[in-house]
């Protein structure tokens, strides 16, 4: 409905008889709800997930609601017909039912948080590339490697030996495998229609899976707040087919860009609204020693660094990211201050 | 408005009325609530000294390619400081006891020596840090030596504030005697002091012993 | 003047920090300094200095201190409300390539300050000033515990807000976000003063809300009137109580994390950075093990006054104050094993991210069951809908769908599109404005014919709920709305043009609340004017329940001539039953606290060691800390507290009041 309420030419009468009406819901109904209608069967999940609790919980909340609207006007002062009990204060089959009645919704809710909080595990592989739709047991997931930079983003194509900047392209129906780090302050990367969110922290590695199944030109951004040029740390990202994606492998090859040491450490300074670049080659290693915090030349990596002297490790290349396991956020961070 | 004639106020008929009202003099203890919210306090203490060992857990090992806390400790100036604390508490007891006994020369007595420990601990934890800082492992070192100065230092800091305390404690036990007020105040210090000891003694297994166990 | 000398005199305070090349900040400095100008003749003009110091600023009576917070968090509203409107502006006309009128450098601050300034300064103010008026009035005690740390924590907190007010116009604020996260907020990211500022300003004040909280436990815990067991205690004051422990066991963290976190600035530890082994994971965690019960800390006084309200106005008892009691417990113990939820999108794994999920909706539990008791309190009641219970009767029709999308947020992988985004942010605003503040308004409703001996003009007083519960409707909608669209928070600017009408009626919505702000605000003023058409003589104008209402309006200096026993719960109700006045006479002396100037002069050289600290100006810094220190052995050397009412003056007192009573005759 925001497109007719922009769009004057296309209303009509009887849309702005329905709009003076109900202007929110009318406008409800039109709006893109991306969060509820995304083109990412993990965001589809999640968008079901939404509902399903949302219901859940309406079952004790609208009744909530209604009483209290109804108890308001019935026991009105000015009203003498209803009985009047002012000691009236206690009776156990009702405390029964009111800590009952929430408590068997929130079993039914935990439950349910339980079994789609592993299913949808960011961390996990998809179960499925849509509804009805298994992993096809020959598909390999795409790799993307993702560094956040004030205040841009870096994607990194390993295995096609690609990157871009501030420009995400998928194909369709085919898994694709975040690996996400920071290069200084705290992110969070979110393409709504395809998946939640995921921190990108420096020093750490985070992760996510997911899948987007119609091809199309979705926003992505920094949902969280990074410093001065926030605001325009946003991407598209492009869902292509298979045959589309490789052309665009192909094209982004064939640019002329070089992601290497230098090129990383000059996109590392900070800049705003950092219009779209391709690399046609990638120094390798790259992302892992973001993680490490060791692209600058000299600088020690973390996975190496952090015993103490006497116990430095052979020196490695490329650090493995299983090295820098103490600060992975996945489970050791939160157990060590969690449990 | 049944209150607008409060006279009215009669007594009840059947059995034995029910006060409603205290008409006699009734003396609060005063400072009865001291001590609870001195230990209230003390609770809210303990929470700042539980982050900064959770903190200790979590850095305790980041040494960052610097010197290892298996390197840096020195056990024997530890159990030298330990002792100098446990004996203050003792001789801090010694002082209650005096205290409650009205004994005012001794009580003083006791709580010099107190202060004396107390400045003994202080100087050798100072000496450690002059050292640490000049080995180049100060506080901005690592993590596990940031972790490490908030944590010990922080602690001294609060021996440092009991001692000034403690100072001021004397000079009024001398000038105004072992008055319920004061002796008040020299069991809320106590309950500080034995509190720091308490807290001394965590850090000393957690962080001296087995950080000097750590590679 | 050598550059050595200026640097050792002012740190780094050069006249660049003062911002009169903002035309913003500069016309609001002139409003303030002309208001400030003109308060100031006016108190001087009216010679009315004197009186404030001697009977406001240096006083003990906790009537008088829940007064000046309340005072505090009002005149703070109005600075976080001007916040507030500002980025409704600027998120309404940020479209089309637009930046708005504010740049990043304002507007980061603007959104910081807003969270700031509304959670500690605020919501914390008003609920403590509820709570240090209230408590030892029901519980029938003469003042509380620690009359003079009562002093010195309002004072603290005060200085902490004059530090934020003062970041306006001497220097910056933080651009980091009300929680100032790391590594955003240490010295590599936010190398000015912004967040010091934000560092000093909450330091120096949680000390005094730690102070205050430490007070009334103990209060609750030992000056409770003779026969008034824990499970006869007044709903109010069990909120009070829970929520103090609360406070007490939730402050130090925040202390402690702000230290680490001044460490790194100021000492070049590394804590929170990136680097050298620090993990700014660290400080997400333990701000929130403090942020959590923090909003418990808010809403639990809320729940509190609603009981009360709620009660009196059904004419009725209660309903199920024992599960009510408990419920209160349950939710205090849970807060602190919820702190995760706040980051589920940090990549903990599936297991930690559901323990988390689920305690937080288990938490849904109990406070269902309070709205469960309230309904059946006002089941088979007589329901006045005077201002304060329409408060709650709209509280419990808007707090029941911002419980919704918090337990919806509580569910990890809808947390995982919904954190971050408008809608989470309608659900706090949702919360906190439909639970705290509608809370806070019942309250001051209800409470303030016994604070000042009149009622508050109805009228204005509806104005002012219409436009609050319209306003908040119309301006909150929009961004649950926006956050299903993928729009997420603290944006200064937006792409796509089609958003642009719900900005817009955000904004709208904004300007309702204006109104009600100002309403509230011409209530008071009507009220005052009005004073005799809407007076009270007997202390009691809403037929309560509870002990307050047992004492005259505004209460005397000792609350109480002669100390109540209590027998039953609703101890005055009972005491109106059985008709038990208290006596009219056989005064006796009453011992009381003196008033001291001790507590404004500690604080007030806290602020100006928290200044210096900001600024490095290290002599400022050393000779304050000296002055405190030396000032506050100085004044324990003062025993000589507390002073005697003669039985004569209590008696003039009080037969004053019989005679009004009379007067006003029944």
């Amino acid at each position: 409905m925001i497109m007719h309420i922009m769009h004057p030419q296309t209303r009509n009468g009887k849309w702005r008889r329905a709009l003076a009406t109900l202007p929110l819901i009318a406008a409800l109904g039109g709006c893109d709800m991306v969060v509820m209608n995304p083109a990412g069967d993990v965001a589809r999940q999640q968008a079901d997930l939404i509902l399903w609790s949302t219901g859940l919980m309406l079952l004790i909340i609208i009744p909530v609601m209604a009483l209290t609207v109804i108890f308001a006007w019935r026991y009105r002062a000015s009203n003498k017909d209803t009985d009047y009990a002012p000691d009236w204060d206690h009776s156990t089959a009702l405390e029964l039912v009111i800590w009952s009645a929430p408590l068997l919704i929130i079993i039914a809710l935990g439950a349910l948080t339980w079994v789609a909080t592993h299913t949808l595990d960011p961390y996990r592989e998809v179960g499925r590339i849509a509804a009805g739709k298994p992993v096809p047991a020959d598909q390999k997931p795409l790799d993307v490697e993702v560094v956040s930079l004030d205040w841009k983003w870096l994607f990194i194509y390993p295995e096609q030996g690609v990157a871009t900047v501030n420009e995400l392209v998928v194909p369709v129906d085919r898994q694709v495998r975040f690996r996400l780090t920071s290069s200084d302050v705290m992110n969070t990367f979110y393409v709504p229609a395809m998946a939640g969110m995921i921190y990108t922290m420096a020093g750490m590695e985070t992760k996510l899976h997911a899948v987007l199944n119609k091809p199309g030109n979705y926003a992505g951004m920094s949902a969280n707040y990074s410093g001065a040029g926030f605001s325009g740390m946003h991407f598209r990202t492009h869902a292509l087919d298979e045959a589309g994606f490789a052309r665009w492998v192909a094209s982004t090859k064939a640019a002329a860009g070089k992601l290497d040491t230098a090129t990383y450490l000059k996109l590392e300074q900070p800049s705003e609204r950092v219009p779209v670049m391709h690399f046609g080659t990638v120094e390798r290693g790259l992302f892992d020693r973001a993680v490490n915090q060791c692209v600058r030349p000299g600088a020690p990596c973390m996975s190496e660094s952090m015993h103490g002297h006497g116990h430095i490790p052979a020196p490695a290349a490329t650090a493995a990211p299983a090295a820098a396991a103490g600060q992975h956020p996945h489970h050791p961070s939160t157990s060590s201050t969690g449990a | 408005m049944a209150h607008s004639n409060p006279t009215a106020a009669a007594p009840m008929t059947e059995g034995a009325t029910p006060i409603y009202w205290e008409t006699e003099p009734h003396h609060h203890e005063s400072g009865s609530s001291t001590m609870l919210g001195f230990w209230l306090y003390i609770m809210s203490d303990c929470l700042i000294f539980a982050m900064l060992f959770a903190s200790w857990g979590v850095y305790g090992r980041s040494f960052a390619g610097g010197p290892t806390s298996h390197e840096l400790f020195d056990l024997k100036l530890v159990a030298v400081n330990t002792a100098l604390l446990l004996f203050s508490s003792i001789t801090y007891g010694f002082a209650m006891i005096a205290a409650h006994e009205q004994r005012k020369s001794a009580a003083l007595r006791w709580l010099l020596v107190t202060l004396l420990f107390g400045l003994g601990f202080l100087g050798i934890e100072l000496f450690e840090f002059s050292e640490l800082i000049h080995e180049g492992a100060g506080p901005g070192r690592s993590a596990f030596l940031s972790s490490f100065f908030a944590l010990v230092g922080t602690h001294g800091l609060h021996v440092f504030s009991g001692s000034i305390w403690l100072v001021t404690l004397m000079v009024q036990v001398a000038r105004k005697g072992l008055i319920p007020a004061n002796v008040r105040r020299l069991e809320c210090l106590s309950l500080f002091w034995h509190f720091l000891d308490v807290v001394w003694i965590g850090v000393f297994t957690f962080v001296y012993l087995l950080g000097s166990m750590a590679s | 003047m050598s550059e050595a000398v200026t640097k050792f005199l002012f740190g780094r305070l050069t006249l660049e920090a003062i911002p009169y090349h903002e035309p913003i900040l500069l016309g609001t400095f002139a409003m303030v300094a002309l208001g400030g100008i003109a308060l100031v003749g006016a108190l001087s003009y009216y010679k009315l200095w004197n009186y404030l110091w001697r009977e406001w600023f240096t006083t003990v009576d906790h009537k008088r201190i829940g007064i000046m917070y309340l005072v505090l968090g009002t005149v703070m509203l109005l600075r976080g409300f001007a916040d507030a409107i500002m980025m409704r502006l600027q998120q309404a006309i940020a479209f089309n390539g637009s930046e708005g009128y504010l740049p990043a450098h304002h507007y980061d601050q603007v959104f910081t300050a807003h969270g700031v300034i509304m959670i500690f300064f605020v919501a914390m103010p008003f609920v403590t000033g509820l709570m240090n008026y209230i408590v030892p009035l029901q519980i029938g005690a003469r003042d509380v515990s620690f009359p003079f740390l009562n002093n010195f924590s309002f004072w603290m907190t005060t200085a902490g807000a004059i530090l934020v007010m003062m970041s306006l116009f001497v220097g910056e604020f933080a651009r980091t976000g009300w929680l100032a996260m790391a590594p955003l907020s240490g010295l590599d990211y936010s190398p000015d003063v912004g967040v010091d500022y934000y560092i000093w300003a909450l330091q120096i004040a949680g000390v005094g809300t730690l102070l205050s909280g430490v007070n009334l436990i103990a209060t609750i815990v030992k000056l409770r009137a003779p026969g008034m067991t824990l499970m006869k205690m007044p709903v109010f004051t069990w909120s009070a109580l829970v929520t103090n422990v609360l406070i007490v066991a939730a402050f130090p963290v925040l202390t402690a994390v702000l230290a680490l976190l001044g460490a790194d600035r100021y000492l070049g530890t590394h804590f929170f950075t990136n680097e050298a082994g620090g993990n700014p994971m660290m400080y997400v965690n333990m701000i929130w093990i403090w942020g959590h019960p923090e909003v418990y800390i808010l809403v639990l006084p809320a729940f509190g006054v609603f009981s009360e309200v709620v009660s009196t106005f059904s004419s009725k008892r209660l309903f199920g104050y024992t599960s009510m009691v408990y419920a209160l417990i349950v939710i205090c113990i849970l807060s602190y094993l919820v702190w995760l939820h706040h980051f589920f999108t940090m990549g903990s794994g599936a297991t930690v991210n559901s323990f988390f999920g689920i305690t937080t909706m288990i938490i849904s539990i109990p406070t269902g069951a309070k709205i469960f008791n309230w309904l059946f309190t006002m089941y088979r009641g007589r329901i006045r809908f005077e201002l304060p219970m329409m408060w709650s009767i709209a509280f419990m029709l808007t707090f029941v769908i911002g419980g919704m999308t918090g337990v919806l947020l509580a569910v990890p992988p809808a947390d995982f599109v919904l954190h971050n985004s408008l809608f989470l942010v309608a659900h706090f605003h949702n919360v906190i404005i439909g639970g705290v503040l509608f809370g806070m308004f019942a309250g001051i409703n209800y409470w303030w014919p016994k604070a000042f001996g009149f009622k508050l003009d109805r009228t204005w007083g509806l104005v002012s709920f219409w436009s609050w519960v319209i306003g908040f409707w119309v301006a909150f909608t929009p961004l649950y709305i926006v956050g299903l669209m993928g729009v997420t928070r603290r944006l200064r600017t937006f792409e796509d043009p089609s958003l642009q009408i719900w900005f817009v009626i955000a904004a709208v919505g904004a300007g309702i609340i204006a109104i009600g702000i100002a309403a509230f605000l011409i209530q008071i003023a009507v009220s005052i004017r009005n004073r005799e058409a809407l007076k009270d003589v007997t202390g009691d104008p809403w037929h309560g329940r509870t002990l307050e209402w047992s004492t005259s309006s505004p209460p005397p200096d000792y609350n109480f001539a002669f100390t109540p026993v209590i027998h039953d719960l609703d101890a005055w109700d009972d005491m109106k039953a059985k008709n038990q006045m208290a006596p009219t006479q056989g005064w006796l002396d009453i011992h009381m606290p003196r008033n001291t100037g001790a507590g404004v002069i500690l604080a007030g050289l806290s602020m100006i060691v928290g200044f210096g600290l900001i600024w490095h100006i290290w002599w400022m810094v050393g000779l304050g800390m000296l002055s405190v220190i030396g000032y506050a052995i100085f004044h324990s050397f003062d025993y000589d507290r507390d002073f005697n009412i003669p039985a004569a003056e209590v008696a003039a007192t009080e037969t004053a009041r019989l005679k009004a009573l009379a007067a006003a005759g029944a």
